[in-house]
């Protein structure tokens, strides 16, 4: 079965000329889940920001058989729900139903549609009842729920969670734990957080300033990398 | 979480609160031209429409002491040209121009504390105003928020260190760095779920019989007092 993402020798520059990727190698099959570990500014989030054409390096990246490129990126992101880091940057609509429908009416559903698999989106992430609320009146944790929703709601194949447990309280991260054990769609979680990795993936990759230098179940890559401290708290 | 007064305002229920943002801004732009050319008896016509917002005000059940002390947040301005007025020999015309300027922002509060701003831009762009103007002004409300959250997060770091806000202006270019990089990230989650450069609204709000009742009577309203005041003379 081919693989849902493909990378190959991906090499990326920031516009300052600082190397941010250098020859990454990559892989993701059908409903698996892979942690991207790896300290601060070690390339993770870059990585997946080319995943659906946020950012383009050179080498070449496969999605879904599609090359991610100017022209393929509508039909990627469709394919690739990306959660960002800080929940702010993802929630700008007015309100809640609002945000969770975008994604929906820009792929051209109807406003009917659309707010219908919107309301099921947030129902499923337990947030049906913030429906009408403006996203500053949630807390991080529902922010972060809401931004999930949003990207449930357009039903891609693969998600990209970048930092899901930033600013949640212990009770919120084991919620956010159980939600993605649920869902069917492949992930690819960006965590610092050796134990939320462990509890959901089956595999992770370690990057080390712009390579990926290990790869192998959470549990053996965080013994070797000299996270195990993490896990064992 | 640090809110507007006015957005809580504007969340409450109340028969003002629901109707149409429509039925409240044509009205609105009526009793501001209709307080903007009367001349004769002036004092009197103003008392009436004093009373009319009170009466407004306690309707929509929002805090009337409240309302009337944020109105006066106008004063400042317009006693200085009422003084200069004043002093070059006119003071009918100075006392004039404090009046209609209190109550026309009494009257524009009135609208804006029963009208959530999201809301209240849809009406605004149902009547015609044009969508990028309004796009920029919903994300400024949206944000400010953010930005005044971060703000206060660094007054606090700030304070927590020993040190005032004094060093505002390096404070101040921080706060532009992180709203400007924010900015950069809003964009990316709005590529993300496919925006292609318009935004599609989920659902025009629904003109109803009781916010043509409403529409026809607050517009009529202070156009015939005006004129039963000036039959007087």
């Amino acid at each position: 079965m081919a693989a849902l993402i493909e990378v190959r020798g991906l090499h990326y520059r920031y516009p300052d000329g600082t190397a941010a990727l250098r020859g990454v190698d990559f892989h993701l099959e059908e409903q698996e889940s892979v942690a991207l570990l790896g300290a601060n500014g070690s390339g993770k989030t870059t990585f997946a920001l080319h995943l659906n054409g946020l950012l383009a390096g050179e080498g070449s990246v496969t999605v879904c058989g599609l090359g991610v490129n100017r022209q393929s990126a509508g039909q990627i992101r469709r394919k690739i729900g990306f959660v960002f880091q800080d929940s702010d940057s993802q929630l700008f609509m007015p309100t809640v139903i609002d945000d969770v429908s975008f994604g929906l009416l820009n792929q051209g559903h109807g406003a009917q549609e659309s707010a219908g698999r919107a309301l099921a989106a947030l129902e499923r992430v337990g947030m049906a009842s913030a429906a009408a609320k403006a996203p500053y009146h949630l807390s991080a944790g529902e922010k972060k729920r809401v931004a999930i929703a949003g990207v449930l709601a357009m039903d891609p194949q693969i998600l990209v969670l970048d930092e899901p447990t930033t600013f949640l309280d212990p009770p919120a991260q084991r919620a956010l734990i159980s939600l993605l054990q649920e869902l069917p769609q492949a992930k690819i979680l960006i965590t610092h957080d050796a134990c939320f990795a462990a509890e959901l993936c089956t595999r992770a990759v370690f990057f080390d300033k712009g390579r990926i230098v290990g790869e192998g179940s959470v549990l053996e890559l965080v013994k070797s990398f000299g996270w195990d401290s993490a896990v064992r708290r | 979480m640090h809110h507007v007064v006015l957005d809580q305002w504007s969340r409450r229920s109340s028969p003002l609160h629901r109707r149409d943002p429509r039925a409240k801004l044509i009205p609105l732009i009526v009793f501001l031209v209709v307080l903007a050319t009367s001349h004769r008896l002036l004092p009197v016509f103003s008392a009436c429409l004093f009373a009319l917002l009170c009466v407004t005000l306690l309707w929509a059940r929002v805090p009337l002491g409240g309302v009337l002390a944020r109105a006066a947040i106008v004063l400042p301005f317009t006693i200085v040209f009422a003084a200069v007025t004043w002093v070059a020999g006119d003071p009918a015309r100075g006392a004039a121009l404090v009046l209609k300027s209190y109550l026309s922002a009494l009257a524009v509060l009135a609208v804006v504390s029963t009208t959530p701003l999201p809301v209240l831009l849809r009406g605004v762009e149902m009547l015609g105003a044009p969508r990028f103007l309004l796009m920029v002004s919903q994300f400024l409300y949206r944000y400010l928020f953010v930005v005044s959250e971060e703000a206060q997060h660094m007054r606090k770091a700030a304070a927590s260190r020993g040190g005032s806000f004094r060093a505002a202006a390096g404070a101040l270019a921080v706060l532009f760095a992180r709203s400007y990089k924010q900015a950069g990230e809003i964009h990316s989650a709005m590529l993300a779920r496919g925006f292609q450069g318009r935004f599609h609204p989920l659902a025009a709000p629904h003109f109803h019989a009781a916010d043509t009742a409403f529409l026809i009577f607050a517009s009529s309203a202070p156009v015939l007092l005006r004129v039963a005041i000036e039959r007087m003379v």
